[in-house]
Order: C-alpha cells, then structure tokens, then sequence
C-alpha cells in the first residue's frame, strides 16, 4: 500500500506538482454557506456580525460555550456547560449540531438537529474560516483532519495468532458487540485486517481521538493488535 | 509560463533550449539554484547536497557572509544572547556538501530562459529555482515610515545590526522615558515575534531603567499566545506596558521619525525610543520573478512548488501556503519538503506524503518560556492544520524553565540542521 502510494506521488510529482490530498479539510465550506441559510434567521456569522436571535459566529472555534460576552443571555445549561469547561471545536460543535439537546439539555437552540454528517462537516467548515487563522495565530483550532496512520510494510505484515485474538478481544467484547452491531458503538467484526491494525494504531498514537479507545490501544503491542486484527476479520 | 513540446518545437531558439535542456539532465549534473540562505534556503541547499551523491549541483545564493538569524534576536535585545552567538557562516556548507556558496544579490530572474542575474553581473543557469528570501516591507503600512527613517525608528525585525540598534536606543532612553513599538497587521513573520520583544524590552529597561514604561500600539484585536504574554506582563513587569488595540486607534496610527512621535488616532505621543514593525510582503526577488499574487508567492503544499510556475520552489516567510505561521521552523520544515521533491524530479528518488509541523518558543522573563505549535498536512487546496498545542497560564515555574531550556536546545539543533 505504502509502496503504491510511493509511486502515485513520484509520478505526480514528474508531472510538475498537484497530488493527492493527504489531509481532509473540515468539509466543503462552500457548500456549507448554502446550509447555513438554516441557521441565519438567528445567527449572524462575518464581518460586522451581531448577537441576534442567537449569538454570533464569529471565532466561535476555540471559544468557551456561552461566553460570547456583549451582554448576551444564554439558557442556563449552556452558561453551566462553559463553567463546565467545554470548548467549541470541530468535535464538540458537531455534536451540538446533530443534536443540541444531546449536549445541553435545557438550550434555548430550537433547531432539531443536523443528522447528516457530512452536512454538518461542511457546514463547519464554512463557520471555521470566520475564526482565527493557523497562520496568524498557530494555536488557533485545526483546519483539516489528519490523515490515516501509515505503518511500515514489517508493522503490517505481522501475521497475527488468533487464537490469542480471541482471547484479547473479550476486552472488547464488552462494548462492541459480538453481533457487529452498530448502535451506539461502532461494531468491529468482519473488518479487513489492514483498517483494524491502522485504526488501532491510530488511537495508539493518539491520532483518532477518543479517550476510551486510546488508552485501550495505548497498551497493545504490535503483535497484539495484529492478533486481534486477525481474529475480528474472521468472525462473522 | 511553462512550455509544452509544441511550443518548444515552435520556435528556433526555444528548439535549442529544448535539446540543451536534456543534456544538462543526462550528461552534466542538474543544478538547484536557491535564492536567501536562511532557515529556508540553507537548509534546502544542505539536505539536497547530502542526499543526492553530488549529483545535484546545488548553488546557494545569499548576500551575507555571517548570517545572523532573526529568531532569537529579541533573546540578544533582553540580554539572554551575545549576537555573536547569532552569526552563522556558510563554511561548512561549502566545504563538507559541496554547496556553492556565491556571495551576491539576485538582482533578476527569467523564467523563461531558467536563469537568475546577480548583481555583480553573473548570470546562473537552473533547472530547478528555491526562492527562499524572508521578507520585505510593504509600503505606506505604517505612513511616516519608510526605510529612509530605519535608523531613526528601527524594525529591527531582519536580525543583525538592526536588532543591535534598538537595542542601543532603548539602553540610551532617558530615566523614566518611554519605549513604543507598532506592531504589525496581519500576516507577519513569527506571530508572538512583536510580543516576546515586548517582554525582552520590559526586561532589559527594569534592569537600566525601571521607571521607563512600554507602549504597545496594535492594530490586531488578538494576537498569539496573548494570554501566555499579558499575565507574563502583569506578573513580571507590573504597570510598565501598556497596549493600546484596534477598539482604542491601534489601527490608525502614524509616526513622524524627526519629532520622535507616534500619532494614535490623531493624538500625538512623544516617545524616545520607537519600533516600527510595518506590513510584510515577500522578499522583493519574488516579485521580480513574476510568481506573487498580492503579498505573497502562492505555493501548492505536496512540494512547495509555485502555483504560477512549477520549476519555482517558494519557502519560509515569502510563501503562502495555508495555516502555518511565518517562522524559521516552519521554513525549515518546508525545506525539506522541497528537497525530498526536488531530488524526486531531478533524480528520481522516493516522494513521500508532505508532513510539516511548527513549533513557536518566546521568553517572557528569566527562565519563564512558553511555546505554541503545530502539525501540518498538504491538501490540495494548501497546507492545513491538524492540530495545535500551546503552553498554558499559571504552570509552574519548573516547567517554565524546561520550556526556556528546550528552545535553546532547538536553537542549536535548527542552526546545525541549516548550516552543518
């Protein structure tokens, strides 16, 4: 795979330049400008913005939830939400986006929800570029999402022993289903070797975020999670 | 301005250039021209001498014989540094890779014959050119300076003898005098660049001059690490800065260097020592080459390779490229980028996926350093940022002191990546 790509990108570069995107933007932020015709009615987002209905958008990335200041009043349970500690991110707006009451019970946000994800990818995209730039201000929040994990063809190449997969996996078992259900947590069974092994290393290196997974994968070795890998890709 | 087969064929003299072109590759070495021999062009001339076996003739253009790095120059205006310490020399570039070092200003480059004029009359040929200049001025950013007046309110903000300057104006100021400085409209190199000398000021007049007081004229709501450096102010230098932002005429401002006065929205603020951080634009050699659009060289960020011509490398300061700041590491970082593309089109070699990071130390006061940083990825759209760290406020005073320490580790580990 690493070999391949390799090639794809020697040949581009011959060619005088283009390329494969290695990292994924946020979404289509020119798509999302269309989508935010939902949301302007009550807010207002670019240059001279207001609180309205709704408070402002501007440089709401990086933001502490209901401190927009200017005198705004927020619902009790977002003001709680930013003594609380909670930032707005790509993440954390993303799931107020899917769905407000999820995250703060009592908002005054009366919007049911956006359920499509790439919808609200793009959506937030298009409200990133109203916050502050990486280049002026490098802590400011990210623009893009990293890409996958790439692991030498000796990582990948292990061939795992499933039956200390099967024994590995009873940890994981405990939330992910056996079934290969996809409610709530997302099911692992049947995946190809190669996605599990890079997934798994990306939560080992701390690439995908999530704190349960990442310590999780933190202790793996290699070779265990090779073994796993094989063991999961078998079941049915 | 890239010629296809046809439109080589076309004309007699283009013909030629199209048969010569293919010998240079195959019988003599292809040649790398690179223009400014700072964190970007220094480093791209090391790593595209020591990768490639001498088969890359690697020609590095830059009119200084020392170099003195401008990070690090607000550590020389706050005693920390001897600016002897700054300056680097190209001895070993020359003589363990085998660069060739030419002393002289690029005056001109045609990208249509692939040559580059210097000023002392030489005319370089390249079948690759790295434009890697820093910054230049924009004019009328700030009205009453220009560089006529550059000794009188210095930038300071190229290293050198201008950082030496300011620095001798600020130790000369009268007992309780005041120190201004304006600081620049976005983008600009090295974003907590104006705010760490901010700090290094504080701290050299509360040694010589404690009474003397700082005013900080701004004409940005925000800047980075602003929380790191107002409680940084507060708790080491109490009352002595005072920054006036866009809400309060940071935005208009205007200096007149004869009277020494800095007029904010019309009010005139007499001052005895002034620096004058004006707009940024890429180094002027940019321009001449014909591949800026606005301010600054469009790059696409898989190569660092000119959008406008794709045999134009464009790094550090000059180039724009997406979310990564102006700063010597992310030049540094960039430059090996475009070393890893060049050797992949000139030789051949592997091309793996563009990674970049940053990393942005300041010192606030003795052993108190914090930093800010990054990661990087090429889109195709530009170099996007995937995520970012940044010291935070009220952490102790020990980690304060190993944040300090490890930027003078990453001094000498990004001055010996650059010259050897």
């Amino acid at each position: 795979m690493i070999k391949a790509l390799v090639k794809i990108l020697g040949l581009a570069a011959l060619c005088g330049g283009g390329g494969i995107a290695h990292a994924d933007l946020l979404g289509d932020a020119k798509r999302g400008e269309t989508l935010f015709r939902d949301c302007r009615s009550c807010h207002q987002v670019g240059e001279g913005a207001q609180n309205r209905i709704g408070p402002h958008l501007n440089n709401i990335f990086g933001r502490k939830a209901g401190s927009v200041g200017d005198d705004y009043r927020y619902s009790k349970g977002l003001a709680r939400m930013g003594a609380d500690g909670l930032i707005w991110s790509f993440d954390t707006l993303d799931a107020y986006i899917e769905n407000p009451k999820a995250l703060v019970s009592d908002t005054r946000m009366a919007y049911r929800g956006m359920k499509d994800e790439k919808d609200r990818a793009d959506l937030l995209a298009y409200l990133r570029d109203f916050s502050a730039s990486p280049a002026n201000i490098p802590e400011s929040q990210p623009t893009a999402r990293p890409r996958e994990v790439e692991l030498s063809s000796e990582t990948l190449a292990i061939v795992g022993d499933k039956a200390y997969g099967e024994y590995l996996a009873s940890e994981c078992l405990t939330c992910h289903q056996r079934s290969g259900s996809n409610e709530g947590i997302p099911g692992v069974v049947g995946w190809p070797v190669e996605d599990f092994v890079i997934a798994m290393h990306a939560y080992k290196r701390q690439i995908r975020p999530h704190p349960v997974m990442q310590m999780m994968a933190g202790r793996l070795s290699d070779e265990e999670i090779a073994a796993l890998a094989a063991y999961f890709e078998d079941l049915e | 301005m890239r010629l296809n087969r046809r439109a080589f064929i076309g004309t007699g003299v283009a013909a030629t250039a199209a048969l010569q072109a293919p010998m240079v590759w195959s019988q003599g070495r292809a040649r790398v021209v690179v223009i400014g021999g700072g964190a970007g062009g220094a480093t791209v001339a090391r790593y595209l001498a020591k990768d490639s076996n001498g088969e890359i003739d690697v020609v590095l253009v830059e009119p200084a014989k020392h170099y003195y790095t401008c990070f690090f120059s607000n550590l020389y205006i706050g005693g920390f540094q001897d600016m002897a310490d700054l300056g680097h020399s190209y001895g070993t570039l020359a003589a363990e890779y085998g660069v060739n070092v030419v002393h002289d200003w690029a005056v001109g480059v045609d990208r249509d014959a692939k040559t580059v004029t210097l000023a002392g009359g030489a005319v370089l040929s390249y079948d690759r050119l790295v434009l890697s200049p820093g910054i230049d001025f924009v004019d009328g950013s700030v009205p009453g300076w220009d560089v006529s007046v550059q000794n009188k309110m210095p930038h300071a903000y190229k290293g050198g003898s201008q950082a030496e300057l300011l620095k001798a104006q600020i130790e000369a100021m009268p007992e309780g005098g005041r120190f201004a400085m304006v600081a620049p409209p976005n983008p600009y190199r090295c974003p907590p660049g104006p705010y760490e000398r901010i700090s290094m000021v504080a701290h050299l007049l509360t040694q010589v001059n404690p009474t003397a007081k700082i005013l900080l004229v701004d004409p940005k709501e925000s800047f980075s690490k602003q929380a790191l450096f107002e409680e940084g102010w507060q708790k080491h230098y109490g009352g002595m800065v005072e920054r006036i932002g866009p809400d309060f005429g940071g935005d208009k401002v205007e200096v007149r260097a004869d009277t020494m006065e800095v007029i904010i929205d019309g009010n005139a603020e007499k001052v005895d020592a002034c620096n004058v951080i004006p707009g940024q634009k890429a180094g002027r050699i940019c321009e001449m080459a014909g591949v800026t659009e606005g301010n600054w060289a469009p790059v696409t960020g898989h190569t660092m390779q000119s959008r406008i011509d794709g045999n134009v490398y464009v790094l550090g300061d000059a180039s724009n490229q997406g979310d990564m700041p102006k700063s010597g590491y992310s030049a540094n970082s960039q430059a090996k980028v475009a070393a890893m593309a060049i050797r992949g089109e000139l030789l051949g070699s592997s091309v793996f996926p563009a990674k970049f990071s940053n990393t942005c130390w300041s010192l606030i006061a003795t052993d108190d350093g914090v930093k800010v940083g990054a990661a990087y990825e090429a889109t195709d759209e530009k170099i996007a940022s995937v995520s970012s760290f940044i010291s935070q406020t009220g952490e102790d005073a020990d980690l304060r002191k190993q944040t300090y320490e490890e930027s003078l580790g990453w001094y000498a580990g990004i001055t010996s990546d650059m010259f050897g």
